[in-house]
């Protein structure tokens, strides 16, 4: 028995919800962990997976692998987790990780979870727990078939960071046209960002923030603490952020330690994007608003004032 | 253009949700039931392309009979008919089987379903149902234009999106700005009533995960407010207490 994992690289770096599933796959104790790296990146970085838990790093550095094409990369994860004799696959969920493993698990006859919160219990059969209803409940489920794919929602598990070098072998693997129907002919990045799925702190703003002129103290506030930013629905229907910021219900789920809402009012389409948040901070200068009943820490007052304060009061502490 | 659009029975966002039967059933009473959020943009996105190139939209829904308000709800947005496979949806793999058979006998030239349904969660139904059927997947897709039987696709990944061309057919999950949701005018439901509704039965039973038990997370405790001129206050207990910075 082994496990492999499947990793994500963003501009070359190991996404750090990637690092969670090695470790993830690590703590099942169920053997050798390797890790399956797709795009190109340094040896080193490789290497240094060991810290999180892997034994070895397969790799292809195939220049047709470097932007992620679902039945393609589909392709390689299973003919890899057949080569390494794997009996589980870990993930992280993703916009990319959903629909490979998805379809991974067609290929191998696996049973799949997605969205799990933590290790299985496996005392009695393989049961994994998993986030539903967009993070209002829990569902367990019992994984029936021997091979098994797990996807994991942030923080399922906290980073081990202890492990020795991994080995790194390149992995060679067959690609057919089939696996190319799909064409990617550009792509448009805002580069050097902290990318707000896998952010541990998370700064939003919404509409109490008047207007994109604005967002230079949301933008402050979240450098100081190293944060990603994040907005709700509105502010992305009126373009004042681009739409890979909108948060809740109809866009992004995120997981952060963190989340700090200035400006929003708490509607409930916004909170089930940010309600696996493990501390939630609202400034706003209604005390009302009805973000308060889901917030651990609150302050009323107007944003323009209070943002500025508490970003010299972070900037003041990391100095 | 025969389009093929998957939906799902979800409760709505405001739902309080809870548990019966020991914590193994959903307690369907007093929800309200609404397509969902994300299917919603893809029924949407449908039907202007029905508008735009001439076709038909077909609305797939695998549930029980409880759900056929919400189907009747697609047909009033504008699909044309309406499958259900009468079936509990017991887990992914048995959803994406049953929709595999219908794409598989329907020729359907686009399969639009929503990024992830908003009770399960997965993502992962359109990833199945294309390896079922040997059909490209691209999810999530934010832009979609059709030209000379090729698709200009707009998919979101981390940090923005990335521009792809696929030929018809193939699946999408979709998501926001797509299109933006039809709200059904009277006419649309008034024709509603009277557009085909097929019932089928649904093949095979086989699951790959089984439910052991629900549960609702803990609590949220009090909210700790701090006056707005001691910030400080607060960067303290996040670093003190919560331990978060
Ligand atoms: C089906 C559906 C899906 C939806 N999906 C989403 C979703 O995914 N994400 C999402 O966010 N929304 C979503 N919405 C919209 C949601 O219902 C709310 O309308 C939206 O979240 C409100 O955004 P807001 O809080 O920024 O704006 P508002 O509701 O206008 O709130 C602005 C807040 O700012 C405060 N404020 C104003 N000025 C100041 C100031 N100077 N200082 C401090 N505070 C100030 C006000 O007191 C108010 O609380 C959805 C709606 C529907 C119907
Ligand atoms: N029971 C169902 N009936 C019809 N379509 C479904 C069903 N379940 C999921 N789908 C489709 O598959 C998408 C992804 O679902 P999921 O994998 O559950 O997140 C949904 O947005 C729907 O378009």
């Amino acid at each position: 028995m082994s496990v492999l994992v499947f990793v994500e690289l963003a501009a070359g770096e190991v996404k750090g919800s990637s690092l969670e599933a090695i470790s993830y796959g690590h703590a099942l104790g169920l053997g050798e962990v390797t890790a399956l790296v797709l795009g190109i990146t340094d040896e080193r970085k490789m290497t240094g997976l060991g810290k999180y838990g892997a034994q070895k790093v397969l790799y292809s550095d195939d220049p047709k692998l470097e932007k992620g094409i679902i039945q393609a990369y589909a392709s390689v994860v299973a003919q890899v987790f057949d080569k390494v004799n794997a009996s589980v696959l870990v993930f992280a969920k993703s916009s990319l990780g959903d629909p490979v493993a998805a379809n991974v698990s067609v290929k191998l006859g696996a049973s799949l979870a997605s969205n799990v919160v933590e290790l299985p219990e496996t005392r009695n059969g393989f049961v994994v727990k998993r986030s539903i209803y967009t993070g209002k409940a829990f569902a367990e489920v019992e994984m029936q078939e021997d091979k098994k794919i797990i996807g994991i929602k942030k923080n399922a598990i906290s980073l081990k960071e202890d492990g020795a070098d991994a080995s790194v072998e390149k992995v060679e693997i067959d690609l057919s046209d089939e696996d190319f129907q799909v064409q990617i002919t550009s792509e448009e990045k805002a580069s050097g960002e902290i990318l707000l799925p896998e952010a541990d702190v998370v700064v939003s703003g919404g509409r109490g923030m008047k207007g994109p002129e604005n967002w230079h103290l949301i933008e402050d506030l979240a450098k100081s603490l190293g944060a990603a930013t994040g907005c709700s629905k509105p502010v992305s229907d009126m373009d004042w952020r681009p739409h890979h910021e909108h948060v809740g219900q109809t866009g992004l789920k995120v997981a952060p330690s963190l989340y700090i809402a200035i400006g929003i009012s708490g509607a409930i389409q916004h909170l089930a994007g940010v309600n696996s948040s493990k501390v939630i901070v609202v400034i706003n200068k209604d005390a009302e608003a009805p973000f308060f009943k889901a917030a651990d820490y609150g302050i009323v007052g107007d944003a323009f004032e209070v943002v500025p304060k508490l970003t010299e009061a972070i900037k003041a502490l990391t100095n | 253009m025969k389009i093929l659009v998957c939906i799902t029975n979800v409760p709505d966002t405001t739902s309080r949700i809870a548990f019966i039967n020991n914590d193994t059933e959903f307690d369907k009473s007093g929800i309200q039931y609404v397509i969902g959020p994300y299917d919603d943009f893809a029924l949407a996105r449908a039907v202007e392309l029905k508008e735009e190139l001439g076709g038909t939209v077909t609305a797939l829904n695998v549930g029980e009979a409880y759900g056929d308000p919400v189907i009747r709800k697609a047909l009033a947005i504008g699909a044309d008919d309406a499958i259900r496979i009468n079936s509990f949806p017991k887990d992914s793999f048995f959803v994406a089987k049953q929709i595999a058979e219908v794409v598989k006998k329907g020729g359907y030239d686009l399969v639009l379903m929503g990024r992830e349904s908003s009770d399960f969660n997965g993502g992962q139904v359109h990833g199945m149902v294309g390896e079922m059927v040997g059909l490209p997947v691209v999810s999530p897709v934010m832009k979609l234009d059709i030209e000379n039987g090729k698709a200009k696709i707009a998919r979101e990944i981390d940090g923005g999106k990335e521009f792809l061309e696929v030929n018809l057919p193939f699946i999408a999950g979709c998501q926001e700005p797509i299109a933006e949701w039809k709200i059904p005018n009277m006419r649309g439901i008034m024709s509603a009533r009277t557009k085909p509704l097929q019932v089928l039965e649904p093949v095979g039973d086989e699951t790959r995960i089984s439910l052991k038990k629900f549960s609702l997370p803990p609590e949220k405790g009090e909210v700790k407010m701090i006056d707005e001129d001691n910030v400080e206050e607060l960067v303290q207990l996040l670093k003190n207490e919560a331990k978060v910075i």
